[in-house]
């Protein structure tokens, strides 16, 4: 009977936990952002779906937990939660309607009161809202009682749908290209979002291909290649890939191949820091000043203005920008070889900032131009020809990326790489294997300056100029940021990464007010829910056991999908 | 004994040394010339190092937070900057009202109590949010986890608070009864300057005193000194943890009233600096140690405010002010280097370090 009653407290919490989060996504304006941005034209935007996924989340949660069987229970439980979570933003609303909080809360507008009420008037609007509420906490609970094989394929086909309807603008561009095949996919999408019968069909297709997946998957069906195949495919893979990023730049036209460059050089310094923290387990948090050293040398050895010294070519400058970054690796990774974990972060943060602050004083001025920075930096060439738009200059990257991936996989698993990782997982047991501390370490930090700079380098010359804006503190964040989600250590990691943070927040520009509030909510996250990252390096350690671990692998790989894993609290 | 020492003695620890001996001459170089030139006049210096006190007394508030939560944690609560910014960030729109509604002119003491309390009351509920939310599933977890936490959550709360009060910055109303400066033995002091002088020490007073001698402080210092035995002592360990964190989050809170009467801007990036300056300083006086913080935040606030103009000046360089962030960052990093024990820490092992 207490349990029974402490339930109910324990439901009540979990409404007002969700009302509190819906309030909030709504009051930071990442509701009204989206609010023209359909999913489905003309039924629901993605501001709706900021502002509601937390109640239906919350009710899920509740019912989950629930001590009763009873079905009804369940649902009244379900019901329960989300009514409360409509109550909290009913609440607010009604507060706003009396005092005028848009003085302090900047983002309470009409508009976000108009979309919470569906367009109503106050009254029947409100109303509705409680009443959409109370539905959304029964499906949630709703959604629990389903089989899981039902629930994974509507899930999976309402995602899919959202995710479709949110990149249209992406895809419809992708598609126009495709000449007359392009008539068999364009239905599906109206003038922003999913058409009614393109989403229908886009759902049904999805869940129903995830439902007979499912259900091969239950019988245990194992095929089983040998590794001539399993090679063949492999390379098979490798090549198509190839080929389509090497057609990139002419698919996606100017605008998307930019994104594609940024994208690229975060990866590429991504490759650099991951051998930092991921291999060797040194947090740099001042990754940024080598990137700056970077692209300062080559804007200084290259510009055509008065503050240049040798106005070098690309190809004459790049070896040097590199050099003196590595040498600011190896001079600032020399002092600070004792510290370990936290305290090595802050001073890493410290350097980056130092080199930051002194770019931006009035000191250097002569040689860096100060807060007006370095402009006319020279772009490479190869004979009379110039990588001079971002197409073109999207192939100079991906050949950085090629290097920088190729080296991080050949020293993964080579000496050095395995010493780095003896050092991260204990230094001092490390130490007395024989491994040298001071060389390793130096030369995590100096592969990881490396690749910086050559970030430092692409981006001046991408650019064209280099500000002192542009090496914040914020961009070692980005960058660690996408290798911790991406998990660190891992190669194919970085990439997931790059593509999801840095690629995601810039096709999306309604986003951008909220790139970094998501980087810090998805670090937190993922420090509580998977630290090990998207695609973990020990995975790679089950795949090779795939036959022996079936089993195992694929029963945890389902719990950890179930939401109930992923809320965490 | 010839070999030993040359083991010890690596050509690391040469590189350190020269690299420190060099800061060193530099900083006595730029002060002997800059006292030659003669540039400065006494008062000013005078000026200056009341300046300092007043700032090194800010940071004094916030540094505790740091403090405190290593103390026990022995984490960096890397979101203790936003839990800084949280409070005079959402106190300002109180200070703006009563500014308004001509309140704040007729009494400026209570309203600046009132002002002070939500900022510490905002302060103290996000220290704790904080707490429950990011840092309390994660406290078995590798040392380098809960870092990364704390900097997702010092992200995540920057722009929650841009989201929900706006980019733009915002400027605390003056207070009367501040703007006019006192005469003291025949120097110029703002009012300002010493009512922030004075709300520190008294805050600093209050704070030693509950770690020192209440029975939760006791507890406090148990529960840091070893988790385990304090819980088989009856020590509820979370509580104390709670404790902590609004201790540091209220004393945040305060300290950024006190801030914003030195600078009377606010915006959501404002916790940074002096986030990280208050660590340097926890650092410098010895992390975990309560007078430790004091005084080392004493002397960053000095060396802050007189260094440029003391050490740069005589080296010719422009504007020496600008590199004042600069001081404080190298200041971080000698520390650590040579003395990450701090000036009064000494129970920090290099394990912790």
């Amino acid at each position: 009977m207490k349990t029974e009653s402490s339930y109910w407290v324990k439901t009540i919490q979990n409404g007002l936990i969700g009302g509190g989060i819906a309030l909030l996504l709504s009051l930071i304006g990442l509701s009204v952002a989206f609010k023209s941005t359909y999913i489905i034209n003309g039924i629901f935007t993605m501001g709706q779906v900021f502002a509601f996924t937390a109640i239906l989340f919350e009710s899920y949660i509740s019912v989950q937990k629930a001590p009763s069987k009873n079905t009804l229970t369940r649902l009244a439980i379900g019901g329960l939660t989300g009514l409360l979570g409509g109550v909290i933003l009913v609440i607010a609303i009604a507060l706003q309607q009396v005092v005028n909080l848009r003085s302090v809360l900047i983002n309470f507008s009409p508009d976000l009161i108009k979309l919470l009420t569906f367009n109503l008037s106050l009254t029947p609007g409100l109303l509705v809202l409680l009443g959409f509420s109370l539905l959304l906490g029964v499906i949630g609970a709703g959604l629990y009682l389903l089989p899981v094989r039902i629930r994974g394929a509507i899930l999976q086909g309402i995602l899919t749908v959202i995710v479709l309807g949110l990149f249209r603008d992406l895809l419809v561009t992708v598609i126009n290209l495709w000449g007359f095949v392009k008539y068999a996919f364009l239905w599906l999408f109206a003038q922003s979002g999913l058409s009614i019968p393109g989403a229908i069909v886009v759902f049904v297709v999805v869940a129903a291909l995830v439902f007979w997946r499912k259900g091969r998957e239950s019988k245990k069906v194992v095929i089983t290649r040998n590794p001539r195949q399993q090679r063949m495919l492999r390379w098979g893979g490798i090549g198509v890939v190839a080929i389509f990023v090497l057609l990139l730049p002419p698919i996606l036209g100017s605008y998307f191949s930019e994104i594609f460059d940024q994208v690229g050089i975060y990866i590429l310094m991504g490759l650099g820091l991951n051998i930092v923290v991921g291999f060797a387990g040194l947090l740099d948090l001042g990754y940024v000043a080598f990137y700056a050293i970077g692209a300062y040398t080559f804007g200084v050895l290259t510009t055509s203005e008065a503050v240049g010294i040798l106005h070098v070519n690309f190809w004459a400058a790049t070896p040097i920008a590199l050099i003196v970054a590595v040498f600011a690796g190896v001079v600032l990774g020399l002092p600070i070889l004792r510290l370990r974990g936290d305290y090595l972060a802050i001073v890493t943060l410290g350097f980056g900032e130092i080199i930051r602050i002194v770019v931006l004083s009035d000191w250097l001025k002569p040689i860096l131009g100060g807060s007006e920075g370095i402009q006319r930096i020279a772009q490479p060439t190869i004979g009379s020809f110039i990588f001079n738009n971002q197409q073109k200059l999207y192939y100079i990257i991906i050949v950085g990326i090629l290097i920088a991936g190729f080296i991080s996989v050949r020293l993964k698993d080579s000496h050095l790489g395995r010493s780095w990782m003896a050092l991260r997982e204990d230094e001092d047991v490390a130490e007395a294997m024989g491994i040298n501390k001071v060389i390793t370490k130096l030369l995590a930090f100096a592969m990881g300056a490396l690749f910086s700079g050559l970030g430092g380098v692409l981006f001046a010359t991408k650019i064209g100029s280099v500000y002192p804006q542009s090496f914040s503190f914020i961009v070692s964040i980005n960058i660690l940021s996408l290798i911790i989600i991406g998990g660190m250590g891992s190669i194919p990691g970085v990439f997931i990464g790059g593509l999801a943070l840095v690629g995601l927040p810039l096709l999306l520009s309604q986003f951008a007010d909220y790139r970094y509030l998501i980087y810090g909510a998805a670090l937190v996250f993922m420090m509580l829910v998977r630290p090990e990252g998207l695609s973990p390096e020990a995975r790679r350690r089950l795949e090779l056991h795939e036959e022996i671990e079936e089993i195992p692998h694929e029963e945890t790989a389902t719990i950890l999908k179930t939401p109930g894993e992923l809320g965490g609290r | 004994m010839l070999r030993t020492l040359r083991q010890r003695i690596t050509l690391t620890d040469i590189f350190i040394w020269v690299i420190g001996l060099s800061i060193a001459g530099i900083v006595i170089w730029g002060t002997i010339s800059t006292l030659q030139q003669g540039r400065y006049s006494g008062s000013s210096w005078l000026d200056l190092t009341i300046k300092g006190l007043a700032l090194g007394g800010v940071y004094a508030l916030i540094a505790m937070g740091y403090t405190m939560v290593y103390g026990i944690l022995k984490m960096i609560n890397f979101a203790h900057s936003e839990v800084f910014m949280s409070g005079p960030f959402t106190a300002v729109f109180v200070a703006l009202g009563f500014s308004k509604s001509g309140f704040l002119d007729r009494q400026p003491v209570i309203s600046l109590i009132i002002i002070t309390i939500v900022s510490a009351a905002v302060s103290t509920l996000i220290a704790v949010l904080l707490e429950r939310i990011a840092y309390r599933p994660l406290r078995s977890a590798p040392r380098l986890v809960p870092l990364i936490t704390a900097i997702g959550a010092s992200f995540f709360l920057q722009y929650v608070f841009r989201g929900l009060y706006g980019s733009g910055s915002y400027g605390y109303p003056a207070i009367k009864i501040f703007e006019q400066s006192v005469t003291f033995a025949g120097i110029q002091v703002h009012k300002t300057q010493i009512a922030v002088i004075i709300g520190a020490i008294v805050m600093m007073v209050v704070l030693y005193g509950i770690v020192q001698w209440t029975k939760i402080g006791k507890a406090m210092r148990a529960v840091s000194e070893d988790k385990e035995a304090a819980e088989l002592m009856g020590i509820n360990v979370d509580r104390i943890i709670v404790f902590t964190f609004a201790m540091g989050g209220a004393s945040a809170g305060i300290g950024g009233i006190l801030y914003t009467l030195l600078f009377p801007v606010v915006n959501f990036y404002m916790g940074f600096f002096p986030g990280i300056k208050a660590f340097t300083a926890a650092v410098l006086g010895g992390i975990g140690n309560v007078p430790g913080a004091f005084l080392g935040s004493i002397i960053l606030g000095l060396l802050e405010s007189v260094g440029p103009n003391l050490f740069l000046t005589g080296l010719g360089i422009p504007s020496p002010s600008q590199l004042k962030d600069a001081i404080a960052f190298v200041v971080l990093v000698l520390i650590l280097i040579f003395r990450p024990t701090g000036i009064l820490g000494e129970r920090i092992s290099q394990d912790k370090a």
